[in-house]
């Protein structure tokens, strides 16, 4: 295909789609418009369900056996893809467009290996011979930074890690040098630190190959990484686009203003200037509202003008705001700079006496390898390190965080604490018994009520089978709060209050609730026993923005009003940054840093804290973040390193002695403890990750 | 793998243990009923006790079963009471039979069974799929005894096209097949056709036959390296079971259609309290049950690289 | 409750509302079997009829009778109480069975599993047949005979089902938050995770029912089924199928009465699976 070098790649426009369900037509895509020029990544933001991937499908001409484009136009290079023949299709599809997806096992072939499944993309496109064919792959490997390229040609997607698989994924997409490549969430499945290398690697693609790229993703931070422009997407339909800049700092529509409201920035803080949660939540694509779609979320809603016809895209008219454009009818007329009614601060509370003390805790799992050599070197049974030798405590009304990537023990310690494991060695003393091997089923109800849990996934957290009344009744019941039915009712319904759900929640089961309102039953539940820990395993990690941070404020004003103490065990250091006290930063079942959250987030860091630090992407662009890329992977908990646990991905290592001898913890008076073999004084004068600019240099209206 | 192999061998012995200590305790634990029924209602009571004698039974129990399962292992299976003779010599050409009646099936059903699953399942929900699997749900849904009388009315009674028993009178006969076949066929190629699509129907829905698509793959080869590949995993169990299936089927089959075969011999041993016949054929049916299984687990095993190479 | 509405869901799947016409034809025919049977099923009237031969005494047999004169469609009629007497009772107390073994496995794990396992692995290499063949042929021919051996045979099978279904749900967080409260085991297993598992049994309960009937058939087929004179749809095959080569008729109507039935669960199945994919 040729074209003027100077025309867009990709130009859409008035784009519609529907997908077609038994519950009748559902328009995923509304009055959808964009355009991509050469080399330039274009960013697509929003929450689950507001039809970004749908726009990706679409440009792929895949809609399934239920979608359809109904109107509008997608012109590629100039030529209409929603006229092309299949034949067509097919030859432009992995060779001029090639898309990037967000779970990469899944979208690799489980029995074929990686040699078999990128050789195909130039055998197929280009018809080169198998030799050449590998040649390429193999390079292409390199250029995605994959070592050991003729091990990974010849192993199945189970063999490599998710970050590996990604890249794999990735190295598929470039074979054929596409014009445009389509990523969707490609890092959404993935761990921080190897988030952080995937996008990397995504931003060198387009400087390096000049590919034009559209970036979908949920996560304003990212989308500022990666991005030129963005287009924030609300129920179907592009609510704001525009610069980078002009929409991180200006940004004009509610929603948007909303979502930035509900991250947690380095410049919010529980107490003085706590989240900003948007109300109420999406709507459903079959129950949207007349007139603005925001409307019935909206603070600046006018009834009679916002609900009286649909709103359509005007241009910001101002100087430094050029492709700024908004679908909002009051943009001009509403004052950003006043802070909203609901951001009022909140006192901040004194910490009590000890609750939790961890003392030398430690989780060992025993795995049973049946394989020939473990047999005959007699090393059948082993050993996962799931949690070794932790020490913390937690006060009364205090939020203490447990942070950590995937696999380093956060929620084994969830489970020896609630007694659905025992631990193997040390002691684990709730308000002041040792807990740590009295299995569950023989706590007394008292102890059992006085300690629960809030669960990460909402559509697990209740049982589908039992009505919401029924299931907090039990607990009460159990928990032996209450005895008469009248009055486990009462307080059934009390605590729905509490957790600001209406009281005929009582009678509905769990699949009438959406995500945030069933993790709200979830915190009624854990609280029916009027508890003194409450530990929550990444509550709000499976829910969209704008009703986390509901959710966060939710738990947070519970734990105020009770003087419970939070365990809040998450992978985010945004959100811990925001609500806890004191952080606790895991890798691979070991802690590497404890301290009050100020200390955690100013030198002396842990390398490890260091590198998580730089890794969390922040969606304020005038916040400035030093880089460090981690190479490969979290090692396997089954064969952990001998010596310092980060030992495989430090970039401060020092030689031998990391690798050798496991590192002390190194304690300051006030409680902060660092364990490296690296001196204090030394890590005392390395610079802060991230600089935020005195209130006074800041554009951004805060 | 090798270890699975070993394990899976393991317990296919330990299996044939159980079964055949059951199998002993089951039939041989009363001494007395056994001389009753080699020796007949009507033998005296020293006759009977001179049997035992003679045979052995008046030593402890576990004794008797080791030296049975002695002479099991040697290929003595003792003497059929009913056909009075050794029990090889009738069991070994019968299960000949069998054989030649399996394969015979297989040879048309798998083939059968796997093409129309896949067509149905490439594309769900489409006509063709609907037809394939109502046909399929129909076939399974009628027992082999139902449409043994129904193939036998139709093709013996109304058109006389084929003879109605398979006798084999007069030496092998390839028409005598076709009916016993048919009905076997028909009852068991419609589960494994249904299987074989949901299996396809499961895997085109998967996130990698996408990925195949938009790399610009021809759809012929979407289908043939990346769908079929994993979606014919399942079936190979299913047809390796199947044969589990088969043997039962044929016991109705060769009971109907009067062939000679094994699964005829085994009803006639067991409505005859044949006991030692009823033995040895019980240990062969497990046998062979058993030793598909594990064909089936460590074929599953080598067909899916997740579980190979871990 | 829910399982009510599944089942009102069922109008939405046309092969699952014909499935469950013919199941409700069978009950309805069972149950009035008694206003509806044209004549005495036990009583011989005129041998070798063929269908639509007009008895002197009165009366057509519309089915024909068979070799000792009874009307085949009278026994037809009655033969269905048999069968949907003995088939839901005999996969009921299956599932009985499996389920609790299934649970006891799924949920326990470690040697209660292993045991479990182990001992339905051995039951389930047998053939099938060889099983219900050894089994009845040493305790003998009866309904209650015929239920243990059904129990026997299938229970391993369903424990399976239900061991897998178990895996998967013991992990999902509301039973991590049962255990939390400290509920028992066993209220955990019946009223935490069973509930949750009924939508892949009911389907499977569908198709066991098929089998069953299949096996109370084949028995009385080979002869090893209730014993006479009570009318048992294997049976009348049975009784009758030597003479099929000139009568057909005597072997092929009862025939055709349990495929039809047989089909009617298997389409109910098949619509309450489709069902149960779709949301
Ligand atoms: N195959 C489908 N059938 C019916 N509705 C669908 C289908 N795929 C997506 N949808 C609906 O379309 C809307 C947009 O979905 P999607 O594009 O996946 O959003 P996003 O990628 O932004 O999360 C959602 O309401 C979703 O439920
Ligand atoms: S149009 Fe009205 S309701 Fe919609 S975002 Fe603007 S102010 Fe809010
Ligand atoms: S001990 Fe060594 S490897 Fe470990 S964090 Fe410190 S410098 Fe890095
Ligand atoms: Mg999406």
């Amino acid at each position: 295909m040729t074209a003027r070098r100077d025309a867009p790649i990709l130009e859409i426009k008035d784009l519609n789609i529907s997908y077609y369900t038994r519950a009748g037509e559902i328009p995923a895509v509304i009055d959808f418009s964009l355009t991509v020029n050469r080399s330039e990544t274009v960013g697509l933001v929003g929450e689950s369900g507001c039809g970004k991937s749908t726009v990706a499908w679409a440009i792929m001409q895949y809609m399934g056996n239920n979608g359809a484009i109904k109107s509008g136009s997608i012109k590629f290079m100039g030529h209409e893809l929603n006229d092309l023949s299949d034949e067509e299709l097919r030859k432009l599809r992995g060779s001029e467009i090639s898309m990037i997806y967000q779970e990469p096992f899944a979208a690799l072939n489980p029995s074929l290996t990686v040699a078999s499944q990128l050789m195909e993309v130039p055998i197929t496109h280009e018809q080169v011979s198998e030799n050449e064919a590998w040649e390429r792959c193999v390079q292409m490997l390199s250029d995605v930074h994959l070592p050991d390229q003729q091990r990974i040609m010849h192993a199945y997607p189970h063999q490599l890690s998710g970050g590996q698989q990604q890249r794999v994924v990735i190295a598929m997409a470039l074979l054929s040098n596409p014009s445009l490549l389509l990523l969707d969430e490609p890092t959404t499945a993935l761990d921080v630190t190897v988030e952080a290398g995937i996008v990397d690697l995504v931003a060198d693609i387009s400087k390096k190959f000049g590919t034009s790229q559209i970036y979908i993703s949920h996560n304003l931070g990212l989308i500022l990484e990666v991005c030129e422009r963005v287009f924030v997407m609300y129920s179907g339909e592009v609510v704001e686009q525009g610069s980078i800049n002009s929409v991180f700092t200006w940004p004009k529509h509610p929603y948007t203003q909303g979502l930035f409201g509900c991250i947690p920035l380095p410049t919010t803080d529980k107490n003085a200037a706590p989240l900003r949660p948007i109300r109420g939540q999406l709507p459903l694509p079959h129950e949207r509202p007349v007139g603005c779609n925001f409307g019935p979320r909206c603070d600046h809603f006018e009834a009679g003008r916002c609900d009286a016809r649909d709103v359509i895209m005007e241009p910001v008219v101002s100087s430094d705001a050029i492709g700024h454009r908004v679908r909002c009818l009051r943009w001009n007329e509403i004052d950003v700079g006043v802070p909203l009614a609901h951001a009022k601060a909140k006192p901040p509370f004194e910490v009590g006496e000890r609750v939790l003390e961890v003392d030398h805790m430690q989780k060992y799992y025993e795995v049973h390898d049946r394989s020939i050599a473990a047999l005959i070197s007699g090393q059948s049974v082993r050993f996962v390190k799931a949690n070794e030798a932790l020490d913390f405590d937690a006060r009364r009304g205090e939020t203490v965080a447990i942070v950590g990537e995937s696999g380093c023990g956060k929620s084994t310690f969830a489970k020896v604490l609630m007694g659905l494991e025992c631990c193997t060695a040390g002691e684990l003393r709730h308000e002041g018994r040792d807990i740590g091997n009295i299995p569950v089923h023989r706590r007394s109800s008292q102890q059992l009520g006085s300690l629960q849990m809030v669960f990460q996934n909402p559509s697990d957290t209740l049982n589908p089978s039992h009505t919401v009344g029924a299931q907090i009744a039990r607990a009460i019941k159990k928990f032996g709060i209450e005895k008469e039915k009248s009055k486990i009712r009462d307080r059934v319904l009390n605590l729905l209050d509490v957790v600001k759900l209406p009281r005929d929640f009582y009678f509905r089961r769990p699949r009438q609730l959406s995500g945030g309102q069933k993790q709200r039953v979830g915190i009624a539940r854990a609280f029916a026993g009027n508890p003194s820990l409450v530990i929550a395993d990444e509550p709000v990690s499976a829910l969209d923005v704008s009703v986390a941070a509901a959710v966060t404020e939710l738990l947070m004003d519970i734990q105020r009003e009770h003087q419970t103490t939070l365990l809040f065990i998450s992978h985010d250091l945004g959100v811990v940054r925001y609500l806890a006290d004191r952080i606790v930063v895991m890798y691979l079942g070991q802690i590497m840093e404890r301290g009050t959250t100020e200390e955690i987030f100013a030198p002396p860091y842990h390398p490890y804290t260091e590198a998580l630090l730089a890794a969390v992407p922040i969606a304020d662009p005038e916040i400035e973040k030093r880089e460090i890329l981690l190479e490969g992977d979290l090692p396997s908990a089954l064969d952990p390193p001998t010596g310092c646990p980060f030992v495989t991905r430090c970039p401060r290592k020092l030689g031998k002695i990391c690798d050798q001898q496991r590192p002390l913890m190194q304690s300051l008076p006030t409680g902060h403890a660092i364990a490296c073999h690296i001196p204090l004084e030394e890590l005392r004068r390395i610079e802060p990750v991230i600089y935020v600019p005195p209130e006074s240099e800041r554009l951004h209206a805060k | 793998m090798f270890v699975l192999l070993l394990k899976r061998i393991a317990f296919m012995v330990i299996t044939m243990i159980v079964v055949s200590v059951l199998l002993f305790l089951l039939l041989e634990i009363s001494p007395g009923s056994v001389a009753t029924k080699v020796l007949g209602p009507y033998s005296s009571e020293e006759q009977r006790n001179l049997w035992l004698e003679q045979h052995g039974y008046f030593e402890p129990i576990y004794v008797r079963y080791f030296s049975w399962l002695g002479n099991f292992v040697t290929g003595d299976f003792g003497e059929s009471i009913r056909f009075k003779v050794p029990v090889s010599e009738v069991l070994w050409p019968r299960l000949g039979n069998t054989v030649i009646l399996g394969v015979a099936v297989f040879a048309v059903m798998i083939p059968l069974s796997l093409v129309l699953g896949i067509l149905a399942g490439m594309r769900e929900g489409s006509k063709l799929d609907r037809t394939i699997s109502v046909t399929s749900i129909i076939t399974t849904s009628v027992p082999e005894f139902a449409s043994a009388v129904f193939l036998s009315a139709l093709f013996v009674f109304w058109l006389k096209w084929l003879p109605g028993t398979s006798g084999m009178a007069e030496g092998f006969n390839l028409k005598e097949l076709v009916l016993p076949v048919m009905v076997l066929v028909l009852y068991d190629f419609g589960y494994v056709a249904r299987m074989t699509r949901a299996s396809m129907v499961e895997v085109m829905t998967m996130p990698y036959i996408r990925t195949a698509v938009l790399k610009g793959l021809p759809y012929n080869k979407v289908i043939l390296k990346h769908a079929l590949r994993n979606a014919l995993v399942a079936p190979f169990t299913v047809i390796m079971l199947q044969i589990n299936w088969l043997l039962s089927g044929v016991i109705i089959v060769e009971f109907f259609f009067a062939y000679k075969g094994f699964g005829a011999l085994l009803l006639e041993a067991s409505l005859n309290q044949d006991i030692f016949l009823i033995e040895a054929c019980a240990m062969v049916a497990v046998f062979v049950a058993v030793a598909t299984q594990t064909i089936a687990d460590v074929g599953y095993t080598y067909l899916n690289p997740r579980i190979r190479f871990s | 409750m829910r399982t009510l509405a599944s089942f009102a869901l069922l109008r939405e799947s046309w092969v699952g509302m014909i499935g469950a016409g013919i199941i409700v034809f069978w009950i309805l025919v069972a149950v009035f079997a008694q206003l509806i049977s044209p004549f005495d099923p036990l009583a011989t009237l005129q041998p070798f009829a063929k269908p639509g031969t007009t008895y002197a005494k009165g009366g057509i047999f519309l089915l024909g009778t068979d070799h000792i004169g009874r009307d085949i469609l009278s026994r037809l009629i009655w033969g269905s109480r048999t069968v949907l007497v003995y088939a839901p009772l005999a996969t009921f107390t299956a599932y009985v069975v499996g389920i609790l073994m299934g649970l006891a496995a799924g949920y326990r794990r470690g040697w209660v599993d292993d045991v479990l396992s182990r001992i339905s692995d051995i039951i389930l290499s047998f053939p099938v047949l060889v099983l219900y063949i050894i089994i009845i042929a040493t305790i003998g021919a009866s309904g209650v005979n015929i239920i243990i051996a059904i129990t026997f045979a299938s229970a391993p099978g369903i424990m399976r089902i239900v061991r897998g279904l178990v895996l998967d749900l013991r992990n999902r967080d509301y039973v991590a938050a049962a255990q939390t409260r400290g509920e028992s085991a066993w209220r955990i297993m019946l009223v935490e995770i069973l509930p949750n598992a009924r939508g892949p049994l009911i389907v499977d309960a569908c198709l066991r029912m098929g089998y069953v009937i299949i096996t109370i058939g084949v028995l009385g087929f080979l002869g090893l089924g209730l014993p006479p004179p009570d009318p048992d749809w294997g049976g009348m095959i049975n009784e009758t199928r030597q003479m099929a080569m000139a009568f057909p008729h005597m072997a092929l109507f009862p025939c055709m009465a349990i495929s039809s039935l047989i089909l009617g669960f298997n389409l109910l199945a098949d619509g309450l699976r489709e069902i149960s994919l779709r949301d």
